[in-house]
């Protein structure tokens, strides 16, 4: 009897997924945090497209020129442009009054938005922006509809139209789902490029979300060395001592 | 109940147990006492400051904050230096034996440049931050060649930051590490590995 | 130096009982040798305690419980701060810890009878910390002013408003302000890290003094205390100390392996012990699209959310916790442990249990009228599990129970 209910208790439990909400699918991103020159890279189209209107107040310049082995002067020169202090965080000048009026919301901090998105999101996200002539800013998300942002990778990933197809739905009508994208205009990168781009970006936004997972790991191999020692001597001192029950 | 009990290997695992977990809950301490250091923040706000000083003036004292603390720059002439030359009598360590400064700092002067002092404001007494008075006359004491007066207590230092005999503070004021970038730009808070 | 040592024993001895306390509860304690894996999970639910109150002191000290601060305060923890990152899970996944170990403890009660007869107050003290510990956790998890924190809040404390008469204004008086605010932010914190812990302690402590007076229960559920040698040691009885304590440090270290793997591998544990909507800071002008508890309190959740009138469904949630405190007296059967127990009532408890395990997956999910009934039956079998306990186990089927343990 015991024994079942443990058994139930470890068929059920990883059964337990959160349901994301999103029907639509996500794409994998392939990121890798030990990757340096990717997050490195990722380091530079983060600072040269996103920090001009989301900041980073949480994120200090000096920790990222640590974490990622850039130089301090690298850093000054090359990826500060709001501030010259290397002890700074990642804030920007733009105010959330001029942003409502931009873009009619006022752009979110992206500190730890890899932890609230998740990477796959993000790397979906900035592969589905599409053409849309009604939107003010010209453009639409097919995975955060009527988004305020405009595609501010354009230059990179040159533009794209959204195709969409006519089905069935389950009610006897018919709707329009989404097919594939078509590319308009090329931008500066090939396909391939692009994707390389926003993986090493989405790489650095999983690093900034939470800095201290560079270490983590390789902390937790050392610490779990050392307890499965502990436990092989915990055990035998118990074996020892448990000779005296009969 | 203890018959044929191997004892020697008892002792001998219950030591290795009570090593291994003292190791750990060392180990497990070590987070706990360093979180307590200063932080990133607290660590970029005590970062090296940069001064221009380029404007100062002969007499003038300059006074800008790092690490939270009061330093103080100061362009000496030529008459407080010889002045300073004729305290040694009255101070207390006018060698600077016992007081923190940086190698460089250990001399008469207590100055990189000659003419340049650059000294924390705290009172090495109790924390106050001593007035400049730089007006030669018979107080804070007779015979007074310009320095710092402390209203907290009373001490006194010459215009090299050394104090006085027959007062409360104990040793000179404290000289921060500091360099010159060029002629006109100090930073303090890092010698520029000259120390 | 052996003769200083115990001249220095005598002298405290004195003045304060510390031979005789050692003795009582340690060297002298005697517990039945046949403790099982079960029996672990009361050592660890201290731990877990005393991991949660040192690394909650070191929060404190960089926290800062306001509204417009919280949220930065608890980044800054994770980055700035020299190793917050890691404290700051230790506490995160502890809290989460606590719950599994204090439930394996409960079940464990449960199945071997250890609330029966003598030990009825140690089973009311221990749902008097299961209830601290809610409290606790809830107010805990307003803390970092994510929107999961500030909504979680906001739903529960508008609970108390469905009380006749009084609610809205219970409610009101609760969070001190006309929605979730500064105020209760910081009044949560209060509570958080000084009124209840203090209370909790106590009660661990009164917990462990009633245990002790009676003596423990075991899988077996006989009572040791019958058959002693001639020395009056109990026959199946086994001192505490050494036997017991090198083997909870096995429990210990055990536990440790898989709390450190959560820790440095997967301390969101998929979104069950962070949640990621925690991670954007709360908005009271936006709520999330699916706000969920914590693991801990779905089950309870999904009771509230079962019962199609408010007041009702807050009547049915306290009545969950309410009748767990009634357990000694619901149970009319004299055998304790499950071992020697009729196959009524193993079948009771397992749909019980099954229907405890869906009632907390069901919580997690959106209120769907599907889901809605299957949270009506669990929560039916939930009281009739205990409310019809009184008839059940008055049905003798009960095998003979061993005099002594079977080991």
């Amino acid at each position: 009897m015991r024994k079942l209910f443990v058994i139930g208790l470890i068929c059920v439990l990883p059964s337990f997924v959160l349901a994301s909400g999103s029907d639509l699918h996500l794409r994998h991103a392939s990121v890798d945090l030990s990757d340096q020159a990717s997050l490195q890279r990722g380091a530079k189209y983060f600072v040269n497209y996103c920090l001009s209107c989301h900041s980073a107040e949480f994120m200090r310049y000096q920790r990222m020129a640590d974490d990622l082995n850039i130089s301090e002067e690298d850093v000054l020169n090359n990826l500060m442009f709001a501030s010259n202090k290397i002890g700074d965080t990642m804030s920007i000048a733009m105010t959330g009054k001029d942003a409502d009026n931009w873009f009619g919301t006022t752009p979110p901090d992206l500190s730890v938005i890899a932890r609230s998105r998740g990477e796959d999101w993000l790397y979906t996200y900035l592969h589905s922006f599409y053409i849309d002539e009604s939107r003010p800013s010209g453009v639409n998300n097919l995975v955060f509809p009527d988004v305020g942002m405009p595609h501010v990778l354009w230059e990179l990933q040159g533009s794209q139209k959204a195709v969409f197809k006519t089905v069935d739905d389950e009610h006897g009508g018919q709707k329009e789902v989404f097919d594939h994208f078509e590319a308009v205009e090329s931008g500066e990168m090939t396909a391939k490029e692009y994707d390389q781009a926003v993986t090493d970006l989405v790489n650095f936004m999983v690093y900034m979300g939470e800095p201290a997972k560079l270490v983590r790991y390789e902390l937790g191999i050392k610490v779990l060395v050392f307890l499965a020692v502990f436990f092989v001597i915990a055990v035998m001192l118990k074996k020892e001592y448990w000779k005296d029950i009969h | 109940m203890n018959d044929g009990v191997d004892l020697k290997r008892r002792r001998v695992l219950t030591a290795t147990a009570t090593v291994v977990g003292g190791i750990g809950a060392v180990f497990a301490a070590v987070p706990f006492v360093s979180s307590m250091q200063p932080s990133a923040k607290a660590q970029a706000a005590g970062a090296p400051v940069k001064v221009d000083i380029s404007k100062l003036e002969p007499g003038q004292l300059l006074v800008v904050e790092w690490r939270g603390k009061p330093v103080w720059i100061l362009q000496r002439t030529k008459e407080v230096l010889d002045d300073l030359l004729t305290q040694n009598d009255l101070l207390r360590d006018p060698n600077s034996e016992k007081s923190e400064q940086p190698a460089y700092c250990k001399n008469t002067n207590r100055s990189k440049k000659e003419d340049l002092l650059v000294a924390i404001g705290i009172c090495t007494h109790l924390g106050c931050s001593p007035t400049y008075v730089p007006e030669k006359g018979d107080t804070p004491m007779v015979g007074w060649v310009g320095g710092f007066f402390c209203p907290c207590h009373g001490s006194r230092f010459d215009l090299a930051g050394r104090v006085y005999q027959g007062v409360p503070a104990p040793l000179n004021l404290v000289i921060p590490p500091y360099s010159f970038l060029d002629d006109n730009t100090l930073l303090i808070g890092e010698d520029g590995g000259t120390a | 130096m052996a003769n200083s040592v115990a001249n220095f024993m005598d002298w405290v001895d004195a003045r304060f009982p510390l031979t005789q306390v050692w003795k009582e509860h340690l060297a002298e304690y005697y517990a039945p040798k046949n403790f099982n894996f079960w029996y672990y999970f009361g050592s660890l639910a201290l731990l877990v305690l005393v991991n949660q109150i040192i690394t909650g002191i070191w929060l404190t000290m960089n926290y800062k419980p306001d509204a417009a601060l919280a949220f930065a305060s608890v980044e800054y923890i994770m980055r700035d701060v020299n190793w917050g990152w890691l404290i700051r899970y230790l506490h995160s996944t502890g809290a989460s810890a606590f719950f599994i170990v204090v439930y394996l403890h409960m079940f464990r009660g449960l199945i071997y009878g250890s609330y029966k007869q003598p030990r009825e107050l140690i089973w009311i003290l221990g749902m008097l910390i299961y209830l601290c510990l809610m409290a606790e956790a809830f107010m805990g998890y307003l803390l970092p002013w994510g929107q999961m924190s500030y909504w979680g809040a906001q739903v529960i404390i508008s609970l108390f408003g469905a009380i006749p008469g009084i609610g809205e204004d219970l409610a009101l008086w609760i969070r001190g302000d006309y929605v979730v605010a500064d105020a209760t932010l910081n009044r949560f914190f209060a509570f958080h890290v000084i009124a209840l812990p203090l209370v909790l302690v106590v009660l661990v402590f009164l917990h462990i003094v009633a245990l002790h007076h009676v003596g423990s229960n075991n899988p077996d559920g006989v009572d040791i205390k019958k058959y002693k040698d001639k020395n009056g040691k109990p026959l199946d009885g086994i001192p505490f100390h050494p036997y017991y304590t090198v083997k909870d440090i096995v429990g210990v270290v055990g536990f440790l392996i898989i709390f450190f793997a959560i820790i440095f591998f997967a301390p969101e544990m998929g979104g069950w012990f962070l949640e990621k909507d925690n991670f954007i800071p709360a908005d009271p002008l936006k709520t999330p699209e699916h706000i969920v508890p914590l693991w801990y309190f779905t089950p309870f959740y999904a009771i509230l959310r079962a019962v199609p009138d408010k007041f009702g469904g807050v009547l049915a949630m306290g009545g969950a916790i309410v009748v767990l405190f009634l357990l000694p007296w619901l149970d009319r059967s004299p055998v304790k442990s499950i071992r020697y127990r009729g196959t009524l009532y193993k079948m009771m408890l397992s749909i019980f249990v099954i229907s405890f395990i869906a009632l907390g997956y069901l919580g997690t999910q959106p209120a769907t009228p599907e889901h809605t009934m299957y949270a009506r039956i669990c929560a039916v079998i939930y009281f009739a599990f205990f409310l019809l306990m009184p008839f059940y186990t008055s049905i003798n089927e009960d095998e003979r129970v061993p005099n002594r343990v079977t080991s």
